[in-house]
């Protein structure tokens, strides 16, 4: 089934020349874990803002779970979808649990006091987070790999059905970005989670991802499966820059999955 | 007990302690036993005169404009997340203080009530969204130095429009405007606490209620958004809501500066930011600050008194400075 559904959805912000966004049609599936790919100013976080609701389309239409986006209240929407932004502004010392217990909001609503079934969400969201036991620490004293989890613990405090992350090992070292990875993959396959991410990281998209979209200048250049997106024709073509694909296989499963390797120096300038 | 709920009633006793304070000291100093038995309508005429006609009033209109502005304040950095917004120096005071001189200078005050209030909250309104479109077209939103800049610029024309409103006035106008550019409780009356507080009392409730979803704007717009937070109906919300506090307060008492960034910063540093507990104790301490500075204005060059704004200043300029180093240290 379908969750997200985009048609020819074309956004343009009120300063650009050209749209941001080109007649964008694609689907999200249930349980998908899906890229959305593409060099800087290609439209990714654009794409993802029009799929949460923060901007409105120009043209087109986006539904979410056969609902017009636009017809689901705020907080009802905060119970299906939760977003994890790269990153946030921190006026005000806060503690870890604290900004956790932000994602219980959509079930509590304005008035409402946190239960039993709110303290257990939050528990599970920041076990599973592996922030267990940082809740009473201040969020300015922790490493960036640190304050990522906690804001991914608050959107699984949401108990939502879609995670969307924003570039969310942008900043990370390979440790955090391996761990964030591997919990993209655990929450669809076991947890039947669905994961939207846009990313720069083509190889570790390549091997995690189920469906990758890749943006060029505001449109998909290429959808599908790994193999089909990730290929040296495209991907050198899209990002300006020569690239051999090569395939990786994982050990233990046999997996195999394309791997991009840059070209340099003699080499890329003999291919372009 | 939880810990916030043991500050907050400790918060309580020492207002309640500033305030019978604030009648007990004086010109003439009264002992608490005849300040207690004034208020119970049992001493002399003359003690009753002097604690209930003349200090009382002025107390509680402290209190109110204490509360109203520490709350704006806190509110204020939330919504912009910024430690250093401060109704006085994002100009919004300044707004308000220019709505009520017209309203002055136009004779309308004889339904002071309705019409003073409401002219300082429009006052107040145009200032804020002046400086907030100030800082939109410099084209860094919230940018703290752009935002300040606005609101010294935008506070100082609006200082420039009152002196230039008041020069057309008669003497005695004149003087009721400088009230406001100075800010005092010299003026307060029984009439005056009675219109700060229907207006004021039920805006800052409101405010309170509003503590959770402000907690999660105070994140940041877009994260707040997310978890569910209709967040341009909550600012429009916020908006009204402390231009009408901050409009009110300085209908009653004038421009007082820095209550709202004092009060604030002190009790996140003691209790954090949660505005749950953030909202009701700026209220109990704002009020308890402003009694406080009152007394010590009219006291400590007695029999002349300083305007309550000097105080307050005086307090809120170094807390205001050691902020800004901190900002600019990146906290």
């Amino acid at each position: 089934m379908s969750l997200f559904e985009l048609k020819d959805v074309s956004y343009q912000y009120a300063a650009a020349t050209r749209p941001a966004l080109d007649r964008i049609t694609l689907n999200v599936e249930e349980g998908a874990l899906f890229a959305v790919l593409g060099p800087n100013g290609s439209g990714k976080s654009t794409l993802l803002r029009v799929m949460l609701g923060e901007l409105e389309t120009s043209a087109g239409s986006v539904t979410y779970a056969g609902r017009s986006s636009a017809s689901w209240g705020r907080r009802e929407i905060a119970t299906q979808i939760a977003f994890v932004p790269q990153a946030e502004p921190m006026a005000f010392p806060m503690t870890v649990r604290a900004l956790v217990e932000m994602g219980r909001y959509p079930h509590t609503g304005i008035l409402g006091r946190m239960g039993a079934d709110d303290r257990i969400a939050v528990d599970g969201a920041m076990e599973r987070a592996g922030i267990a036991d940082l809740g009473s620490r201040s969020i300015r004293n922790l490493s960036g790999g640190e304050r990522q989890r906690v804001r991914i613990a608050r959107a699984l405090a949401q108990e939502p059905r879609i995670l969307v992350l924003d570039e969310p090992t942008a900043a990370l070292d390979l440790h955090f970005e391996m761990e964030t990875f591997e919990l993209m993959r655990e929450l669809t396959e076991e947890r039947s989670f669905t994961v939207v991410v846009a990313t720069h990281n083509l190889n570790l998209a390549a091997r995690y991802a189920s469906r990758l979209a890749l943006l060029a200048r505001g449109h998909i250049e290429a959808i599908g499966a790994p193999e089909d997106v990730i290929t040296a024709d495209k991907i050198g073509r899209v990002y300006r820059w020569p690239v051999l694909v090569t395939s990786l296989e994982e050990q233990g499963s046999g997996v195999e999955s394309p791997q991009v390797v840059p070209l340099s120096g003699g080499a890329a300038s003999a291919l372009s | 007990m939880t810990r916030h709920a043991f500050l907050l009633v400790g918060l309580l006793a020492a207002l309640v302690a500033t305030v019978v304070s604030g009648l007990v000291i004086g010109a003439v100093s009264i002992p608490v036993a005849d300040v207690l038995s004034a208020l119970g309508g049992s001493a002399d005429a003359q003690t009753r005169t002097i604690v209930v006609g003349l200090r009382l009033p002025r107390v509680l209109l402290a209190a109110e404009v204490g509360a109203g502005l520490a709350v704006a304040g806190a509110v204020f950095q939330a919504l912009l997340r910024n430690p250093l917004a401060e109704p006085y120096v994002l100009g919004v005071s300044s707004g308000a203080a220019v709505g009520a001189v017209t309203a002055i200078v136009l004779g309308m005050t004889a339904t002071s009530m309705l019409t003073l209030p409401i002219a300082a909250f429009i006052g107040a309104i145009v200032a804020i969204t002046l400086v907030l479109g100030m800082a939109a077209a410099a084209g860094r939103g919230l940018d703290t130095h752009v935002l300040l800049l606005a609101g010294v610029v935008i506070g100082a024309f609006f200082n420039a429009v009152i002196l230039l409103l008041v020069n057309f006035a008669d003497l005695e106008t004149f003087r009721a405007a400088m009230l406001w550019i100075m800010g005092s409780f010299n003026g307060a009356t029984q009439e005056s606490v009675t219109t700060v507080a229907v207006w004021v009392l039920p805006a800052l409730l409101g405010l309170g209620l509003l503590a959770r979803p402000l907690n999660l704007l105070s994140v940041g717009e877009q994260s707040a958004f997310h978890l569910g937070v209709d967040v341009r109906q909550l600012k429009l919300l916020l908006y009204i809501g402390t231009s009408l506090v901050v409009g009110v307060c300085v209908a009653g008492s004038g421009a007082i500066g820095f209550v709202g960034l004092v009060v604030p910063h002190a009790l996140r540093l003691v209790g954090g930011s949660d505005h749950r507990w953030l909202i009701p104790a700026c209220a109990l301490t704002g009020a308890a600050f402003l009694v406080f500075a009152d007394t010590i204005a009219r006291t400590v060059v007695a029999p002349a008194e300083l305007p309550v704004g000097v105080v307050t200043a005086l307090a809120g300029v170094p807390v205001f400075l050691w902020l800004l180093i901190r900002h600019e240290e990146g906290m």
